[in-house]
């Protein structure tokens, strides 16, 4: 299939139903009421429901409702629409129900701004709700990993039976980029396999639900979530290197799109001779903490750039274990970082590290950026 | 790395993002990579609203851009925020329609266009953000004019009565382009 420009609600609208989702419910919310939108739009015509429910808490109750008899089901939303699905999400990773939801993610906390933001990594990878359960949580950084992600969500989700969530900033809602799909009307429909409530007709009767009053059956329960998510962490973790084939003195970590423009940063660096790595999680949850280490091994310092005040940093010191000096910057409320910023840190991660940048080459771009950033200065003067 | 970035403002309603649009489209055409970035800040109608580019030949980095290569500007708002970000070697096309003050960018080619009044000659006062497209491809060849053409018949093929005025408007602003274009 040929390439479409699309916006990436858009596209993730899309890519669910080439996944074969055609149920929908949901709210809207800036900055990704167009997923809504458009699939309020493609749904009918698919045969497919789109629900709008009166809120949050009732969508994230519809699709806990539609799963449970075998239905495959999305619902998105952003930030603070996340929070008032919070409760329900508990529910459904204890039914162990395969749903998907994205998150495109606006600044907080409150009701905060309609922004680019990366404020709910810890929401979604460590404490979204009560109970000991996690989501398995993916982080595209373009509209096409985007698409790409939405399938694999789906899959993950009826592999494991557990909810997926796709988390992106409100950039990558709201731009767009040329996309390929899947081809439509391919995938399967769901397997209700002895969980989905299908009418007991000839077989046992099935129950939906999350309350163990009997201690030792919850506690059993809970190991077999635990293992079940042991399970996912060995398998399903995910990642990308980026010019840490040659050696580097600092290694960026960022994930989403934060990652994108710290690649514009280090191609900008190469031209000035400076090798820079970068380490992208695509699965944040469970985040690859081997691979993170080993490209932090070869790294002086580690620099982690995030859209927020410092939430993935918790993982990536868990993966250097103290072994690597680790420098942040994080910017908030729908500020975006430049390449420049980026740049501009790596320097002073560079100088901490004691390493002198090496000397521009015949610079391609003149001027182009030049009377700006400490390494730049350090080098005049030489 | 082929690459460069365009940033598109003005008005919300005056079809910037729209103008980006068909640019993206055409370059993707021509097998591209491309970014199309909004500004999609609590704005309403007449608020400003302005759209980032990016054409490059390898994946494109960061569609955020905060110094661009090129600036099209419809009103002056936006000409007085973006237009000292412009990368110095840069191009910047100006609506002098709506836009009574000059640029001291010596170091930028600069190009003042009643974007307009040459939409309004070509047959609809709404085009000139189709203007200011054709007059930023007629400077700087960035994508092929015809591909653009084409993108602008398929972006209004359920209203085919408007082709020809926005043809025209397009046309328009590529001519004056094309004359200004550095030898």
């Amino acid at each position: 299939m040929a390439k479409v420009l699309m916006k990436g609600n858009e596209a993730i609208g899309e890519a669910a139903i080439r996944a074969g989702c055609v149920h929908f419910f949901g709210y809207p919310i800036t900055p990704q009421s167009e997923v809504p939108e458009y699939l309020a739009k493609r749904l009918p015509e698919v045969g497919g429901k789109y629900v709008q429910a009166e809120s949050e808490v009732a969508a994230s109750n519809m699709i806990y409702g539609a799963c449970g008899v075998g239905v495959r089901v999305l619902t998105t939303s952003s930030s603070p629409g996340i929070s008032l699905m919070a409760e329900a999400l508990s529910y459904i990773a204890a039914c162990e129900l395969p749903v998907v939801l994205v998150n495109i993610m606006r600044g907080g906390p409150g009701l905060g701004g309609i922004l680019p933001a990366q404020g709910d990594y810890l929401q979604a990878t460590k404490g979204t709700a009560h109970g000991d359960f996690k989501l398995l949580v993916l982080a595209p950084a373009s509209v096409q990993e985007a698409v790409d992600l939405m399938g694999l969500a789906f899959q993950l989700a009826e592999k494991y039976l557990t909810p997926v969530m796709l988390i992106g900033d409100g950039m990558i809602g709201q731009m767009m980029e040329p996309v390929e799909f899947p081809p439509e009307g391919q995938a399967k429909p769901l397997d209700p396999g002895d969980w989905a409530l299908t009418g007991c007709a000839g077989r046992p009767r099935r129950v939906v639900n999350s309350l163990y009053l009997d201690p030792e059956l919850l506690n059993q329960h809970n190991l077999k979530l635990k293992a079940k998510y042991a399970r996912i962490a060995e398998a399903e973790q995910r990642w990308e290197l980026y010019n840490c084939d040659a050696p580097y003195d600092v290694l960026i970590t960022a994930f989403g799109m934060v990652a994108r423009i710290c690649k514009t940063a280090i191609e900008e660096l190469k031209a000035e001779g400076i090798s820079v790595g970068l380490f992208r999680p695509i699965s944040v949850n469970p985040f690859p903490t081997r691979a993170c280490r080993e490209a932090i091994d070869k790294a002086r310092r580690v620099l982690d750039l995030e859209m927020n005040m410092g939430q993935m940093l918790v993982d990536i010191e868990a993966a250097a274990q103290g072994t690597k000096p680790i420098d942040f910057f994080g910017t908030a409320g729908g500020v975006v970082p430049s390449p420049d910023d980026v740049i501009a840190q790596v320097r002073k991660s560079l100088a901490a590290a004691g390493v002198e940048p090496a000397p521009a080459r015949a610079p391609s771009k003149p001027a182009a950026k030049a009377p700006k950033g400490a390494g730049q200065a350090k080098r005049a003067k030489k | 790395m082929a690459s460069t970035e365009v940033m598109m403002a003005g008005f919300g309603g005056q079809g910037m993002l729209l103008s980006g649009k068909l640019l993206a489209y055409a370059a993707m055409q021509e097998g591209k990579e491309v970014s199309w970035l909004p500004s999609y800040g609590p704005e309403m109608r007449g608020g400003t609203a302005n759209v980032t580019v990016v054409i490059s030949d390898t994946p494109v980095g960061s569609p955020y851009i905060v110094a661009p290569r090129a600036l099209l500007v419809m009103n002056q708002p936006s000409l007085e925020k973006f237009g000292p970000r412009v990368k110095p070697g840069g191009v910047i096309v100006v609506n002098t329609s709506l836009v009574p003050i000059r640029l001291e960018r010596p170091d930028c080619q600069v190009l003042y266009l009643p974007a307009a009044e040459l939409a309004k000659q070509a047959g609809t006062a709404r085009a000139a953000n189709l203007v200011m497209l054709g007059a930023y491809v007629g400077l700087t060849g960035v994508v092929d004019t015809q591909v653009c053409v084409h993108m602008i018949e398929h972006e209004f093929e359920k209203k085919p009565k408007f082709i020809p005025a926005n043809v025209a408007a397009y046309q328009a602003g590529y001519d004056a382009g094309l004359q200004a274009r550095p030898a």
